[in-house]
């Protein structure tokens, strides 16, 4: 085969690699669904963050707006200090509410924003006041003995049947 | 021979031959300036690396992706989540099998060649010949094929990968009948182009090296007898087999062990 030849083949092999790795990157990845380029971070406090990760998305009416940069504890409240990166296109009233939930029974947990009434937008930086943090399964459970045992007015020992 | 000796004598050996790698390797590197500059070398040499590899990581990137959707659709059927068969297809592929698996086959089916390759070159003088003639072979001969090697293995295990998730979706989707859209929009949103499939790639590079190396080091420091030939070709598979499955758990410790 001929120099030419063979310099084809491997123009060819590398143009292949390429493809394979658009395929990759576009098609079998999220390169496409979200772009980490322009963002801005707003942050939120909650009591309790439940089972919540770094990267988990936030999504406003079901649709994927941004993503969790980071999770701490603030020093100060001992609450969970969530760092959410949203997409710059998109604005929320300065009231908007956030609130920990689980997609499905089982699923992975995200943020959902819920867009409020005010004027005024979040900025860059703000922080979102009103949260509501993820429900745990124990303490509902705890919860539900506690008033079975309540409304029958007897020891929970006898059972709650009436 | 006192025994205390022995045991001296050995650890010597052992680590005279890792020095002796680690100036092999640094005089490899030295040399890919010179062989960059006569760039024809290590296209044709990629197109002996690389290009002649294809079918064999096609083929097997294929049949691991069959055979992985196959067994993973029976174990999530029972949970009704079949339709995250793509995701874990792919994050098998893209984060361990696409690596580690072509840099096996790579070091079987390319390794060998090398070794052979350069071992026979030495056994027949004709490195010591193009010294004589004030050309040097790490240069002319070891360097292209050690840049081809680094090129070609991160290209095979994309396209390993590529190919391993297209397997899948013909299993799954055309066969089994999952629905295809949720077949890739959870994969889009579970797999991070950076995290898995740059990572990936970092992997692949890392077992490039390796594996070139290991072949191309065999193949230098073989004895110059059929024998010795034929052993260099055999520790060139064994030594990076090895490495790069060690060498796997490294870099998968550092690269995912955080959540």
């Amino acid at each position: 085969m001929g120099k030419k030849g063979i310099e084809t083949l491997v123009g060819l092999f590398v143009l292949l690699g390429i493809a394979g790795l658009v395929f990759l990157a576009l098609k079998a990845a999220n390169l496409a669904s979200f772009s980490n380029g322009d963002t801005y971070t707003v942050m939120a406090r909650f009591d309790n963050i439940g089972g919540l990760k770094v990267r988990a998305p936030v999504r406003s009416a079901g649709v994927t707006i941004g993503r969790i940069a980071s999770i701490t504890l603030d020093a100060k409240t001992y609450q969970g200090l969530v760092r959410m990166e949203l997409d710059k296109s998109i604005v929320f009233p300065k009231d908007s509410s956030a609130r920990i939930l689980t997609a499905g029974l089982l699923g992975d947990q995200y943020v959902g924003l819920e867009p409020g009434g005010d004027e005024k937008n979040l900025s860059p930086g703000d922080t979102i006041t009103q949260t509501q943090s993820a429900v745990v399964l124990e303490s509902l459970i705890g919860q539900f003995l506690f008033n079975k045992a309540a409304d029958s007015g007897a020891p929970p020992a006898n059972g709650a049947k009436k | 021979m006192n025994p205390l000796a022995a045991l001296g004598r050995r650890v010597l050996d052992v680590l005279r031959a890792f020095g002796h790698a680690a100036f092999f390797f640094v005089d490899l590197l030295r040399a890919v300036p010179a062989s960059l500059r006569r760039f024809s070398l290590v296209v044709a040499q990629i197109h002996a690396i690389g290009n002649l590899s294809l079918v064999i990581i096609l083929a097997s990137g294929l049949a691991v992706g069959f055979v992985l959707a196959l067994q993973m659709y029976y174990a999530l059927v029972a949970y009704g989540a079949a339709e995250s068969l793509g995701l874990i297809v792919n994050l098998a592929l893209v984060r361990e099998l696409g690596p580690v698996v072509t840099a096996l086959l790579f070091a079987g089916r390319a390794g060998t060649s090398l070794t052979a390759e350069i071992g026979l070159m030495k056994a027949g003088e004709q490195l010591a010949a193009m010294e004589m003639m004030a050309i040097d072979p790490k240069s002319r001969v070891l360097s292209p094929r050690f840049l081809a090697g680094m090129v070609s293995m991160p290209i095979l295990a994309i396209l390993f990968s590529a190919i391993g998730i297209l397997g899948a979706y013909v299993v799954a989707v055309l066969l089994i009948g999952v629905d295809a859209g949720n077949f890739w929009s959870i994969m889009q949103s579970k797999v991070d182009v950076w995290r898995d499939v740059g990572n990936g790639i970092v992997k692949s590079a890392v077992f490039g090296v390796i594996c070139t190396f290991v072949a191309l080091y065999q193949g230098h420091e073989t004895e110059a007898t059929p024998e010795g030939v034929a052993y260099a070709t055999t520790r060139t598979v064994v030594i990076s087999s090895l490495s790069v499955l060690g060498m796997d758990f490294v870099l998968t410790a550092l690269m995912f062990s955080t959540p």
